[in-house]
């Protein structure tokens, strides 16, 4: 299949190993992945700050951008439900609607895309360490997936996988949220790292970039033995 | 920024930095999660039954003149009698005048947070009226000359140690850490203030328009005892508690009592159907309805957060909100606090100064999955960021969003603009800007890395 890869545009200048472990993964299962040079941000920063003139704006270059594509896929559950999710409403009542459910039918987020389009749970990956995952929001409510990630890595070869108290809870990113409400944020973080770290796992891991940015950048300050993975990574790991 | 902003912002930092009050916060609802979990199991298929539960509500709401008119034609038949009030200074009005006409002295008050929206009480003290709230947590609320922190648990955020001293400050009773003698301590103090109250003050869970009752439901018989002894009982709801069957209360009442307390049901559900009647031996002689719209006919008329009004009042989204767990009740300074307080209350006092509650959400869903009548919560707050942002923009914000969006549509610029963020981040980290500031405060950046993913991309020849 020709995937064309969705990168968001804090993955693209933060977390660069991220989309090229997703495209290492795709490529090892024997698919083309492109990457379209054009594609900046989705618009979700806006859209979620209410200036929905410009996030249309977003969604529009981005509905361009990928226009002709297959599939494309994007390893943030984040990113991915703003297309899959937000796209058509924010067009709704514009001549745009159309292309937009268009591409959000063909766009996937990386742990859906393996597991439910192409059937796919073990990718060949090893990976000896012990981790616990960490439900994205956006991937868990707005994306409803919760066992696809967690198939994925039960089938990598040596780890193991422990679940957290607070499993289901917010990690207080939300984007913007995070700097424009830092007390209230940091107290969710707390609560969630606070969890995540007493499971003992080696690695947190996730399928969105910008939780392990607010849960990484909190255990880091607070010195815990844990540190951020997406799963993207660990599903690259083969050695 | 607005003054309810300026206060919400201090009280919400103050109450997160408060690790020991957000532990019993999450201790106190420790029980909770796992009686509704047990709870839920039961029914056949609980989101079958939210789907019940909504359509009961969606088809009242919209259709909500006519369920009135049914409803309020049945109270009238069975003998009470409906005040409509557009706003809280006419409802304040026409529940003093009934006062006023029946020589009373005493009031007795059940939990009614429509009464707290009105601000009823400070009305009816500054009258003279004494007024005494009988469910518990007002009681002790009362006492404390504080809002309720949870519409639903008013004082879940008061220690026993606390209720005790605060007992035996304002009834004279001796210290107990003992539950049940504190609530006993209660029951003492209020059984004579029920046979004295010349009124009985209570809200409504829901109007059942085919029958022209009044639906309440309470744990402690409180509501029962301020309904039935007073000679006049008051009930004052919103207009959005209309449901069209009594059949509706079949799945309503399970759904308010597991969702909102993790309860099979709520301990008395009782079906008010008019005064005392010729025969009778008891009731109260006047039953008095006041019908309050206080803008939830504006709700009405949006027919995107229309679904707002199908709430039930159990609580359920305040239980699950990492928000309210972590900030508290009180910080919001809303009637109604958590997600629906969030959502609502902009539409209640005005978008511009309360749009802030909408704001400060990661908007993680989890409210939406609780809420058993499927109003889509965490959606509606960003509904009001955008109405918000184009109500009253805010120049800040207008210009860092239309500086994103001119870099967003230019690949090249955005490529050169990372690049130049990525060489100058450690600077970036000093600089007192706003947002890094704010994140680094608590939380690390990692370093930059030297090349993008499209750098990289570009190097390996792949494009």
């Amino acid at each position: 299949m020709r995937v064309s890869l969705f990168v968001p545009c804090f993955v693209d200048q933060l977390a660069p190993q991220v989309g090229l472990a997703a495209a290492k993964v795709l490529k090892r299962l024997g698919h083309e992945v492109d990457f379209r040079a054009e594609q900046t941000c989705c618009g979700q920063p806006s859209f979620n700050s209410g200036q929905w003139d410009v996030a249309r704006e977003g969604a529009l270059r981005t509905i361009q951008v990928f226009r002709g594509a297959d599939v494309v896929v994007g390893p943030s559950g984040s990113c991915v439900a703003m297309i899959k999710k937000f796209y058509p409403e924010l067009l709704q009542g514009t001549p745009h609607l159309a292309a937009a459910e268009d591409l959000a039918a063909r766009t996937f987020e990386f742990s859906d895309f393996l597991v439910n389009r192409l059937g796919v749970t073990d990718v060949g990956a090893k990976f000896a360490k012990k981790v616990t995952y960490h439900d994205g929001c956006h991937a868990l409510r707005e994306l409803r997936l919760k066992e696809e990630p967690r198939k994925l890595l039960r089938a990598v070869q040596g780890l193991e996988l422990i679940e957290s108290e607070e499993g289901e809870s917010c990690c207080g990113f939300g984007g913007l949220f995070s700097a424009k409400f830092p007390m209230i944020s940091t107290a969710m973080v707390q609560v969630k790292g606070g969890a995540l770290a007493r499971t003992g796992a080696d690695f947190v891991v996730s399928s969105d970039p910008s939780c392990l940015l607010q849960i990484g950048g909190w255990l880091s300050r607070e010195g815990k033995p844990i540190l951020p993975l997406h799963i993207a990574e660990v599903l690259a790991h083969d050695a | 920024m607005s003054d309810a902003k300026q206060i919400f912002i201090k009280d919400a930092t103050l109450n997160a930095a408060d690790g020991d009050q957000r532990a019993f916060i999450r201790k106190a609802l420790g029980g909770y999660y796992v009686n509704r979990d047990l709870q839920k199991a039961r029914y056949r298929d609980w989101e079958r039954a939210r789907d019940a539960a909504s359509l009961a509500k969606w088809t009242a709401v919209n259709d909500l003149a006519n369920q009135l008119e049914k409803f309020t034609a049945n109270f009238e038949r069975n003998g009470g009698v409906v005040h409509w009030a557009r706003d809280a200074a006419e409802a304040r009005a026409i529940i003093l005048k009934i006062a006023a006409d029946a020589n009373a002295k005493a009031i007795v008050k059940s939990k009614c947070m429509t009464s707290e929206e009105i601000h009823l009480n400070d009305a009816l003290e500054k009258a003279g009226y004494g007024v005494v709230e009988s469910d518990l947590g007002e009681f002790i609320q009362q006492l404390r000359g504080e809002a309720p922190y949870h519409f639903v648990f008013p004082c879940m955020h008061v220690k026993r140690e606390a209720i005790s001293e605060l007992f035996t400050k304002h009834l004279g009773t001796a210290p107990t850490d003992s539950p049940e003698e504190l609530t006993m301590i209660a029951r003492r103090h209020l059984r004579q203030l029920y046979v004295d109250a010349d009124i009985g003050i209570t809200g409504a869970n829901f109007l059942v328009a085919e029958t022209g009752q009044i639906s309440i439901t309470e744990n402690e018989g409180n509501a029962r005892l301020t309904a039935a002894l007073p000679r006049i009982h008051i009930a004052l709801s919103g207009i959005e508690k209309v449901v069209s069957r009594l059949d509706d209360l079949a799945v309503l009442l399970p759904m308010l009592a597991t969702a909102g307390a993790g309860q099979p049901m709520t301990c008395y559900n009782t079906l008010y159907a008019g005064p005392r009647k010729p025969g009778e031996c008891d009731g109260p002689e006047q039953f008095h309805l006041v019908l309050l719209d206080n803008a939830r006919t504006r709700l009405l008329a949006d027919p995107e957060q229309r679904d707002a009004l199908h709430c039930i009042r159990c609580g359920a989204c305040l239980n699950v909100c990492p928000i309210f767990k972590n900030i508290g009740g009180l910080a919001y300074g809303t009637t109604y606090q958590g997600p629906i307080g969030s959502v609502i209350t902009p539409h209640l006092r005005g978008l511009k100064q309360w749009n802030h509650l909408s704001g400060a959400s990661s908007l993680c869903g989890a409210c939406t999955d609780a809420c058993p009548v499927r109003i889509d919560l965490h959606h509606h707050l960003l509904h009001n960021r955008r109405n918000a942002m184009k109500q009253s923009p805010s120049l800040f914000d207008r210009a860092f969003h239309a500086g994103f969006g001119f870099v967003m549509k230019r690949p090249t610029l955005f490529a050169l603009g990372g690049k130049v963020f990525r060489a100058t981040l450690p600077l970036l980290k000093k600089l007192p800007l706003p947002y890094m500031s704010a994140w680094l405060k608590t939380r690390d950046l990692p370093a930059a890395p030297a090349k993008s993913f499209r750098e990289q991309w570009k190097d390996h020849s792949h494009g």
